[in-house]
Parts: structure tokens; sequence; C-alpha cells
């Protein structure tokens, strides 16, 4: 153990990180050899894409996850106007978590795994979906709510037709911040024993620093092209129901 | 620091940390219990120094955040062009992941605190900048009016009038940007940052009165935090309680 570290201390002196992009950038369309691997190649754009892919199927795991969980108690909290402080105590207290012990202790807890990680995240996901839910449905014009109600349409119909789609707005803000931290999250899902992006970052022995910079940047795209996708997203959906509002 | 990173890295994780100092903790490991009591009361002072070491980066890194990003909203106040390119731009810099944001500053500044309070103040931008400009944007106009009125210039409108009045917004904000810094600080120990983050890298993920530990004192910090800027803006904004009661 010792003179293993004092190697790679002594590699480290020797050898400063000299990470660059277009180091990285090779790393990510062409394999490399490694010096840890056995003459086995790493890096190359099919790497990449399996690793993306990986870590975005744990995403849409626990973002679905999340959304069961949280939609329904958010949604319904909302439409009665009851449990503001329940809501705001989960928004709260889900912003204090501590990610990297929650993943550890879920890891501990209940073992390695997909299943296991997607728990973990999906636990993230929430507070954000909750709080949303409820104050995108609370804030909307009571005016509006009770002519529905007068119209004769039902609670669920009120919630479908008038509610949710007043509420777009806010409830995709929930949902972005959710997608956010989950794809976040899922970068140090590999501690956890699911490979993701993040392994480039966190295996720096095995991936050199130019995988190091090449996860970093492969990690900040894929979060960037969620967020902005979910963006778009957004806009469409809300002017549709805002369209569709007074026909 | 380097070695926890390798440790956590080549999977030898559950040593080091736990083991290196003393041998009579095996047994605790090894019933894996859930808390382990007599490990806790007798190792709990190893978890000063992270302590420490994960206040000072969250204070650092939300103060450089509150400068900067106050200084921001002030100047797209005064220029309303710079709100959307801000807006866009604390935005892009809010959702990069921490743990890729560390390292695409590993190039410029290398493995260390300074790399993780760069990534954790970039962070706070966002969500402190939108805030204070909620908060601007939610002073009435009439009292902007009134204060004009009575003679005051701009400046004394901002300070004396927009200010205070958008104290609540700015203060929401800044809660919820320490609270959120110091849940993520924890990933600072991926970067050679130091904080709450490294016991758990170092000790790995199967000792988990460990995780337990380092995990809660990080939440209780985030939570005591919060609710200490709570009861400062409450003390800073009397005219809101009298407004509620």
């Amino acid at each position: 153990m010792a003179t293993r570290e004092a190697g790679v201390i002594g590699a480290l002196l020797l050898n400063p990180p000299l990470a660059s992009i277009q180091g990285a950038i090779e790393f990510i369309f062409t394999p490399q050899t490694s010096n840890v691997t056995g003459g086995k190649t790493v890096g190359g754009i099919d790497q990449v894409i399996e690793l993306t892919l990986s870590q975005l199927e744990l995403t849409v795991f626990a973002l679905a996850l999340s959304l069961v969980v949280a939609m329904p108690i958010g949604l319904y909290l909302g439409h009665r106007g009851t449990g503001e402080l329940f809501a705001t105590v989960i928004g709260n207290a889900g912003r204090a978590i501590p990610e990297l012990a929650l993943i550890a202790f879920m890891a501990a807890l209940i073992g390695v795994g997909v299943l296991n990680l997607t728990i973990a995240l999906a636990v993230l996901g929430i507070p954000p979906l909750l709080t949303n839910a409820f104050v995108g449905i609370h804030q909307v014009d009571r005016a509006a709510v009770d002519a529905a109600r007068g119209m004769g349409m039902t609670e669920f119909e009120i919630l479908r037709k008038v509610e949710i789609p007043l509420a777009i707005p806010t409830l995709f803000a929930g949902i972005r911040s959710a997608t956010i931290a989950i794809v976040a999250t899922a970068t140090i899902a590999p501690i956890a024993g699911v490979l993701t992006l993040g392994d480039f970052i966190i295996n720096q022995n095995v991936y050199g620093d130019n995988g190091v910079l090449a996860g970093a940047i492969l990690v900040a795209l894929l979060a960037l092209t969620l967020e902005f996708g979910l963006a778009s997203l957004q806009r469409r959906l809300t002017s549709k129901g805002l369209k569709l509002k007074p026909a | 620091m380097a070695n926890g990173v390798l440790l956590a890295a080549t999977g030898e994780v559950g040593k080091g940390f736990i083991q290196e100092r003393s041998s009579d903790t095996l047994p605790c490991q090894a019933t894996d219990k859930l808390f382990c009591w007599e490990w806790a009361s007798e190792h709990i002072d190893r978890y000063a120094t992270p302590t420490l070491q994960h206040l000072e980066l969250v204070a650092i890194s939300v103060l450089i955040g509150f400068i900067v990003a106050f200084t921001l909203a002030l100047l797209a106040h005064r220029h309303h062009w710079l709100q959307p390119p801000l807006l866009a731009g604390t935005g892009v810099l809010y959702t990069i992941p921490s743990v890729a944001f560390f390292f695409l500053l590993l190039p410029l500044t290398g493995r260390g605190e300074d790399t993780a309070i760069i990534a954790l103040s970039a962070y706070t931008l966002q969500i402190i900048f939108r805030n204070t400009m909620v908060g601007f944007a939610n002073v009435p106009k009439a009292v902007v009016d009134a204060a004009r009125g009575m003679g005051q210039t701009d400046r004394q409108i901002l300070w004396r009038v927009e200010l205070p009045l958008a104290t609540p917004e700015i203060f929401a904000g800044l809660q919820v940007a320490t609270v959120s810094t110091v849940a993520i600080a924890t990933l600072a120990a991926f970067a050679g940052g130091g904080g709450l983050g490294e016991p758990i890298l170092k000790g790995g993920i199967s000792f988990k009165t460990n995780l337990i530990i380092a995990g809660g004192i990080a939440f209780l910090i985030a939570v005591i935090l919060g609710l200490v800027l709570f009861a400062v803006q409450r003390f800073l904004t009397p005219w809101q309680r009298a407004r509620q009661a």
C-alpha cells in the first residue's frame, strides 16, 4: 500500500497533471492506451456513448420514480390548498441532503446497483418536484377554479383542464431542477457500482488527466443539453396550454 | 488527498481513513451495524478538521458568490438590457454539475481548495442573482415614485427604498444558496478540496457509521445555517412580521 502511494505521489511530482482540451477531445473520439489496464484501451467514442446512455438511463429511471412519488402528492396538496408547511419543509430539507453521503449511505444500506441508485437519486428529485407542484397548483387564480367548478367540472377535471395547464411553468421549473440534480449526482454513481460518465472523472488513474477533463466536458454537455431540451419543451407545452384554454 | 481519491477510484474503498489509525474498529465494521456508538464516541474528534474545512469552503464560496451576484444584480438593475444575458450565463454555470465543474477547472487551477471554491461560488450566482432581481421587481412602483417625489436621487432610492424592500427575496436567495452549497461541498473532496466529503471518500461505502456521521454533520450544518439566515431575515425586516400579525 505504502509503496504504491509513494509511487503515485512520485509520478505526480515528476509528471504534473497536464490535461489539455486537445487531449480530452482526442480521448473522446479515439481509444487511448492506459498504463493500468494491462494494454487494454480506454476512452473512444464507443465507451463515451455507452457511459452517456448509462447515465441517461439512470437519470430517466430516477426522474420517473420521483415523478410517480412526488407529483400526485404535490398536485393533491396544491389542489386542496393544504399542507403548505409539509411542502415547504420537504423542499428545504431536500436541498440540505449531502449528495455524496446519500449515495454512499444508500449503497451501504441496500447494496450497489442500478435499482438502488435509482432510489437514491429519486430522493434528490422528489423535493423540487413536490414543492413546485404544490406551489404551482396552489397559486392558480381561485376565480378560474371557481368558474370551472361553476361550469360543472369535477375536481379531477379542474385539476387536469384548469390548474395543471396554468401551472405548467412552475411544474416544469420543478422538473428541470429535479433533472439537473439527478443527472449531476448520477455523475458520482460509479462509487456505488454503476458506471456513468463520472467514471472518467473519478478513475483518474485509469483514464488519465485527459480522460478526467473529457469526462467533465461530457457531463457538463449532457446536463446543459437536458436543461435546454426541457426548457424548449416547456415553451412548447406552455404556449399550447394557454392557447387551448380559451377554446 | 490524492490518496483518498485513488482509494475510491481503484475500488479499494473501506480502507485508509478507518483502518490506518486503529485496528479496534474492525469488529464494528465486521458486525455490519447501522450505527456503531462506541466507534463514534471514540473517533468523533477526527471529524473536527473536515467540519471546519467544510464551513470554510461554504463561507468563502457563498461570500464570493454573494458579492459577485449582488454586484451583477445592481448592474442589471441599472442597465436592464444586461438581465437576459446575465440570467442565461449564470444559468449555464448553475446547470453544470459541480463534480464536472471541479475538473473543468483542473487544467487552470489544479486540484485543491481554490478549485472547489471557484466552482462552488459559481454555482451560487444564479440563485442569488435571480432572487435579487425578483426582489427589485417586487418593489411597488408607487413607493419608488413617492421617494422620487420626496426628492431622493436614484442612489438614495436604491439604498434607502429598493434594497430594504427587496431584503426578504435577497435573503431567501442567500439562504437557498448557502444550504445548497453545504450539501454540494461534500463533493469538493473529489477535487482535493477537503471538507466532509473527504471522510466519506476515504472511508468508502462499507462503513455506515462513518457515512452517517459525516453526512449527518453536513445535513445539520445546512439546516442550522438555513434557520439562522431565516432568523436574520426576520430580524432585518420587522415590517413583514407586522403585516402578517
